[in-house]
């Protein structure tokens, strides 16, 4: 029975996103077919916006996360940002996200890969902090739109906030914890 | 963007040149990561989609244009949910800053639209766990709250 259930949230797991996809293919397809229909053409257009951005985005970032795990040794990683690195190491962590461009889901491969390789839970969230908070490119678009001032102020509290984060993320966690192995090759 | 292909060229140019074998391998690994996570990337970009869809700028406007508590708070919570890529959603704090916006509510907005997302949890549960994901979305939506309050104390 209860493995029946567990079968059946797998499939449901694997089909929601087909279904969502269609959803949104449906939709855009009907408006374009009728006219008049806004929301199905904004969805459409969303969509491919997206796409666009994941096909312009994903592919270096896998390639570079697949090279970094098979040439990087994990003594290194432990070396310059373990557990036991100190300080040292988070002003590179900071340098290294705000060299990035794209959205959050970008950043979660490598941060993910650092992490099997022995860089500190601290050490991933402050390179995830910097990614979210403070990607140069990013910042351009901040200055132009907002002003310098807005985003000198908000990177001034920035950095403190999402540091103090990251320090907490680690107490939080037990010791030992791991990121699932799920999306690793390796595992299967 | 461009930079970034630039980047990973050049890697798998000199890791070539070194081993093939070695490179092969990084490419497999690679490209296996990236067909796992795809379908739910897919999945959660179409619901992205729907959701962005039925919010119009006009509608953030008349939202979040306006004094006391109710804007601040709706931003907060407007851009925990949206995942609304950089290039778009800075012309639009652009626009709501000449609606009336104050500083605070623009930070909310900004600060919890980069550091917090709802939508991506299961994108983020997939790479780290649940439960990481649900601690680091909790304390960032406090930590944008910290930074937008600080801000409107800063700038007005």
């Amino acid at each position: 029975m209860t493995s029946n259930r567990k079968g059946t949230l797998r499939v449901v797991g694997g089909v929601w996103p087909w279904l969502l996809l269609a959803t949104v293919a449906a939709l855009y397809g009907l408006a374009r077919v009728k006219g008049g229909f806004a929301y199905g053409l904004a969805a459409g257009k969303n969509l491919v916006d997206f796409l666009l951005e994941m096909a312009s985005i994903l592919p270096p970032v896998f390639l570079l996360v697949g090279l970094f795990d098979v040439w990087i040794p994990r003594e290194v990683v432990e070396r310059y940002a373990g557990r036991r690195s100190g300080l040292k190491a988070m002003p590179w962590m900071i340098l290294l996200a705000m060299l990035q461009a794209g959205p959050i889901y970008a950043a979660f491969p490598f941060a993910v890969s650092l992490w099997r390789k022995g860089c500190s839970p601290r050490n991933v969230f402050i390179y995830l902090g910097a990614f979210s908070a403070l990607k140069i490119p990013m910042l351009t678009f901040e200055v132009t739109f907002l002003g310098w001032k807005f985003s000198l102020a908000r990177t001034a509290v920035s950095i403190p906030v999402f540091v103090i984060l990251a320090i907490l993320m680690e107490r939080l966690l037990p010791a030992q914890y791991e990121p699932p192995r799920r999306e690793d090759p390796s595992a299967r | 963007m461009i930079f970034l292909w630039i980047i990973a060229g050049a890697a798998l140019v000199v890791s070539l040149a070194v081993d093939r074998r070695k490179t092969r391998l990084a490419v497999i690994k690679g490209s296996k990561m990236l067909t796992a996570v795809a379908p739910l990337m897919l999945g959660v970009l179409a619901a992205v989609s729907l959701a962005l869809a039925a919010v119009s700028p006009e509608m953030l406007k008349q939202v979040l244009a306006g004094g006391g508590p109710l804007p601040f708070l709706m931003a907060l919570i407007i851009g925990s949910i949206a995942l609304i890529p950089g290039y778009v959603a800075y012309p639009l704090a652009g626009i709501l800053r000449q609606n009336g916006a104050s500083v605070g509510v623009l930070a909310a907005f900004i600060t919890t639209l980069m550091m917090v997302g709802v939508l991506t949890l299961p994108l983020e549960a997939r790479f780290f766990g649940w439960r990481v994901a649900w601690i680091r979305n909790a304390l960032a939506f406090v930590g944008a709250l910290v930074v937008a309050l600080c801000m409107t104390l800063v700038l007005t």
